[in-house]
């Protein structure tokens, strides 16, 4: 069985990927078919997801662990919020209560988490100082202040429109950031070939 | 798109012939600090009965494929070598196609390390469907179930600063890695051993995940060398008028 998996995963990898680069009509079309699929698999996936969180709550629950509560609370909203969208769905109800729940609930709990990370952010930049104190350190904090002084916005416009320092400071990080995913995209090409081989397989059990 | 197949063919034929070179000498690789305090930690983690946290984060097939896969490798290896602790690791993703993976690859290495009746499902977590819900539900996992060590790896965001603080408040040990350039800002700000740029891509050779890991690392310096000479040949060429 395993290696049945295996060859389907390297065959379908090998189709899509020559679909792409060799863009023959038989090898587009088997290409597009397949990325279909995966995107029926993909929302089945997204509802086991769901069912394992469900699960795991419910254990959480069962076994009365530190905290279990929050579980309560977010089974039961998932419960409220399918139901009232299945019903929707079915009787043909506008999106009035969906949209109730995204706007009054998701999206200030987000805002809130969003301005959390500001304040953790300006607090770890503290705190790396007194964690690691190095030239590099040092640069990173001197560069991150500069730019954001220099993104600032005041009443004549952003400070940055008349430093022409900074937008040669700028120089570096632009260069220093496409080194960065230089090196990613050569890592990503790397490790999408080894599964591609067949030599990783997170996949099937092996 | 020829010229793409070509290198692809070309790293591909690399891949293989290094993967060869490797299985009968093995690579001697460069100290990360991160990885050595790594392979310390999870066997302090076995040793005292606390667990292992992997966050693999949100990336899926699609569009974050690689950091996803290179997640999965390291857990693969991370799976085999605590398959002995009273408490087994526990792996948090933010999307259902990575955290099904996550499960098999879980199951996979304890079948490996011959204690596969020691794999339980809810192991494998999905958290949350978007960035923010899924920080909140990967934080209680650092917070409430003895974790000792966090390994974050894969592609995250700016949620990355609530995950690593929530990891530094409790004491515990952290390594974090991201494809994502904000969030690797974030991590060499916030995190005790951050990995910058393609060091998330040789996390599978350093916990010891095989030859073709090795090949992978050596690979990447021949391409990055050559990426180095035709971006200074074609400056150069530019600079005469000749581009």
């Amino acid at each position: 069985m395993r290696y049945l998996t295996a060859a389907v995963a390297i065959a379908s990898g090998f189709v899509i990927l020559l679909g792409y680069l060799y863009p023959l009509e038989a090898l587009t079309q088997l290409r597009f078919m397949l990325t279909d699929w995966v995107v029926v698999i993909a929302a089945m996936a997204v509802l086991v997801g769901i069912a394992n969180l469900v699960f795991v709550q419910m254990e959480k629950i069962r076994k009365q662990e530190k905290n279990s509560i929050y579980g309560v609370v977010l089974v039961g909203a998932l419960l409220v919020t399918l139901v009232i969208g299945i019903l929707g769905g079915l009787l043909g109800i506008d999106n009035t209560f969906m949209n109730f729940f995204v706007e009054a609930v998701i999206v200030p709990v987000e805002a809130s988490l969003m301005a959390i990370l500001a304040v953790t952010l300006v607090y770890a930049s503290i705190r790396l100082l007194r964690r690691r104190t190095d030239v590099m350190t040092v640069i990173f904090l001197v560069a991150a202040i500069l730019f954001l002084v220099a993104v600032m916005p005041t009443p004549i416009g952003t400070i940055g429109d008349f430093l022409p320092i900074l937008q040669f400071f700028s120089m570096f990080s632009d260069g220093g950031a496409r080194g960065l995913l230089i090196g990613i995209a050569l890592g990503t090409l790397l490790t999408g070939l080894r599964v591609l081989f067949g030599i990783d397989r997170p996949y099937g059990g092996n | 798109m020829l010229t793409a197949l070509g290198i692809v063919a070309i790293t591909g034929l690399l891949l293989l012939g290094f993967t060869l070179l490797r299985r009968r000498s093995p690579a001697v690789l460069r100290s990360i600090e991160a990885f050595e305090r790594l392979n310390h930690v999870i066997g302090l983690a076995v040793e005292n009965g606390t667990r292992l946290h992997i966050s693999l984060g949100r990336g899926n097939l699609f569009t974050r494929g690689g950091s996803a896969l290179a997640g999965l490798a390291m857990l693969r290896r991370l799976a085999e070598r605590t398959s002995v602790s009273d408490r087994p690791p526990i792996v948090t993703s933010g999307d259902p196609t990575l955290a099904i993976l996550s499960q098999d690859t879980l199951q996979a290495g304890y079948k490996a390390a011959g204690t596969e009746e020691q794999y339980r499902l809810n192991t494998g977590r999905l958290t949350g469907l978007t960035p923010f819900s899924y920080a909140a539900g990967t934080i209680p996992v650092t917070r409430d179930e003895n974790v000792s060590a966090n390994v974050m790896i894969g592609d995250f965001g700016a949620e990355a600063a609530l995950l690593v603080e929530a990891a530094d408040r409790k004491n515990t040990y952290l390594i974090a890695a991201s494809d994502n350039l904000v969030a690797q800002s974030i991590m060499y700000a916030a995190a005790q051993h951050p990995l910058i740029g393609e060091e998330l891509f040789a996390s599978g050779a350093y916990v010891g995940a095989g030859a073709s890991h090795e090949a992978s690392l050596q690979v990447q310096d021949i391409l990055r060398w050559v990426v180095i000479v035709v971006i200074g040949v074609g400056s150069l060429l530019k600079l005469v008028g000749i581009l």
